[in-house]
């Protein structure tokens, strides 16, 4: 079997062919897609990769975190201040943002799987580093503390593409997340396919089993909480110099660890395809609702004094809930098994 | 022979409650042992120390003369001992060859070769036909042929076995009995099981030893062992009173 074909392997032809169109459309979209619709598309790829980050640890490792927006922020903030402070092009920055958030994440793993915090209670412990961080960055002065953290851009940076320094197009942008997102699509079924991606589904579903048969479940832990954090190390990087501003109040907001676990409860938890699928239904049914709202002010049918802030966060909490009721695996499996998108026996 | 395993005044009380009370037993190499007991009687307790699960209060366990008390249960796989889950324990969301896959990678370098390794042991305990059902369909019979394909899978020189020839119709028990049986003269692998089904213990175990309250009341050759009254008694009660 060739490489690429090794890749596909799970997909059926039917398969194989929708998802040769979704992907020529992805990449077609600069031509016909105007800058709100690169905007949402962008938005879609990075959660994704977020999505994948967590589902990693999640889906994989049967590890729960809900502070993912800890070591996206880290990695945001550390190539950020590294660019402004002493020039350092985000292509090097990058580097010490994966470090610093994988540090992050081995300091987390390290006091929960060694005193064996585990399930929610590890999920606690995350969220309360998480929030550690985000009160500690308020009050960093050189970070900007509260005020923000900003990064010059110029009308001039707006045009052409700049990789080394991460400035350019929004076209720029997009195919660039849109390469990451598609590269952690890559290395998770790589890993998935490796012995990590044996021992750790061991240690997800029984961990006494996977130890009795040789498996040293903290290390393995460890390594999922590492690429875990790593992976959203690069995403906040990304998120960095696409915002250009950064806030610890909206970086570590808790809603933004929220954000990173919906597209894989939507899509499916511990499926390959499951987050990339779950945030390309849930933020365009954001955008969806908010322009839907905005017409309908603007028709009068409602009243254009009414703030409707909340309801797209209100709308996708019903969808969870209709999803954990009804399609407790998410929709990506029962996708697959309807439209026959993957071969039988083979898992998404 | 030489013993493989060597159980030397293994204590172990939770809570006060003693469990086990100064156990002491050899398995010897390529022999096939039993334990057996009543229920309660500490059994799969001493099973959990001597695969690392517990800490023993005192005493020591040996593999092969070397030191393995007190070491964690992946280092005691290591170490050549593979064993199975009394409660089954199988990797519910995996498939079958999957689970088998994970144990086999504790000595296979590459996935492909383990995957390999991992249908042989499927086949000796004729659960290749559902290699690709997720291991939570599995009846319970299937589940614990499935722990014994794992537990052979990392390849042990020691395989603690707990009941799992429970649930087995007498067939099943008798063509298990024999896969056991010739493992161990193909491989020259020790066997070491719990076991309440007492048509397989006697067809297999060259040696047994008793537990009762947590303590040993006998050991010996199974003829022995089915006319000792002290055996007789723990299981039956006080004939003369």
């Amino acid at each position: 079997m060739s490489p690429l074909g090794r890749y596909f392997h799970p997909l059926s032809p039917a398969g194989l062919w929708l998802g040769a169109a979704f992907l020529a459309v992805l990449l077609l979209l600069p031509v016909w897609g105007g800058s709100y619709v690169m905007t949402v598309a962008t938005t879609v790829f990075y959660l994704a990769l977020i999505g994948q980050s967590w589902n990693l640890m999640l889906g994989f490792a049967g590890l729960l975190s809900i502070g993912h927006a800890l070591f996206v922020g880290i990695g945001a903030y550390t190539a950020a201040y590294l660019f402004a402070a002493v020039g350092l092009p985000p292509i090097v920055g990058v580097l010490p943002a994966i470090a610093l958030a994988v540090l992050m994440g081995v300091l987390i793993g390290y006091l929960g799987f060694r005193f064996a915090i585990g399930g929610v209670y590890f999920a606690l412990l995350t969220i309360a580093f998480a929030e550690f961080v985000r009160i500690i960055v308020d009050h960093v002065s050189w970070l900007g503390a509260t005020e923000g953290f900003f990064l010059k851009v110029s009308s001039a940076d707006r045009h052409g593409i700049d990789l080394v320094n991460l400035r350019g197009a929004p076209e720029m942008y997009y195919y660039l997340i849109m390469a990451l997102a598609l590269g952690a699509l890559v290395l998770c079924r790589f890993l998935l396919r490796s012995r990590l991606g044996y021992y750790w589904q061991a240690i997800r579903d029984d961990a006494e089993a996977a130890e009795a048969l040789g498996v040293n479940v903290l290390r393995y832990k460890m390594y999922a909480v590492i690429i875990s954090s790593g992976m959203a190390g690069v995403a906040g990087v990304f998120y960095a110099f696409y915002q250009n501003s950064l806030f610890p109040e909206i970086v570590f907001n808790i809603e933004r660890s929220i954000e990173a676990t919906l597209g894989s409860i939507v899509g499916g938890v511990g499926t390959l395809f499951g987050p990339i699928f779950g945030t390309f239904i849930l933020t365009p049914l954001g955008e969806i609702v908010t322009e839907a709202i905005d017409l309908l002010k603007h028709w009068g049918v409602i009243d254009p004094q009414i703030k409707l802030d909340g309801l797209k966060l209100l709308i996708w909490s019903f969808i969870v809930v209709l999803i954990v009721l009804f399609k407790p695996k998410g929709l990506w499996p029962w996708v697959c098994s309807r439209l026959r998108l993957t071969r039988p026996e083979a898992e998404g | 022979m030489a013993a493989l395993l060597r159980v030397e005044g293994v204590s172990k009380s939770f809570r006060g409650l003693l469990a086990l009370n100064d156990v002491s037993f050899d398995v010897a190499e390529r022999g096939i042992a039993a334990l057996i007991g009543p229920n309660g009687a500490g059994k799969t307790t001493l099973f959990n120390v001597i695969a690392g699960v517990f800490q023993p209060d005192s005493g020591s366990v040996q593999l092969s003369g070397a030191e393995i008390t007190g070491r964690r249960p992946d280092e005691i796989c290591h170490a050549g001992i593979g064993r199975t889950f009394q409660i089954v324990k199988p990797f519910a969301q995996m498939t079958v060859l999957e689970n088998v896959t994970v144990a086999a990678l504790h000595s296979a370098g590459a996935v492909a070769a383990a995957r390999a390794a991992a249908r042989g042991f499927l086949e000796m305990l004729e659960l290749d036909t559902k290699a690709a059902q997720h291991a939570a369909n599995l009846t319970l019979p299937d589940r614990k042929r499935l722990e014994v394909a794992r537990a052979l899978a990392t390849g042990p020189r020691l395989l603690l076995l707990d009941e799992v020839m429970a649930g087995l119709r007498p067939s099943e028990t008798d063509r298990m009995v024999a896969t056991l049986r010739g493992l161990r003269d193909e491989t020259g692998l020790t066997i070491l099981l719990i076991e309440h089904v007492m048509r397989a213990v006697m067809a297999l175990s060259e040696h047994i030893t008793v537990l009762h309250h947590g303590e040993k009341i006998s050991e010996g050759a199974p003829e022995r062992i089915v006319r000792d009254p002290a055996v007789l008694e723990c299981y039956l009660g006080d004939q003369d009173r």
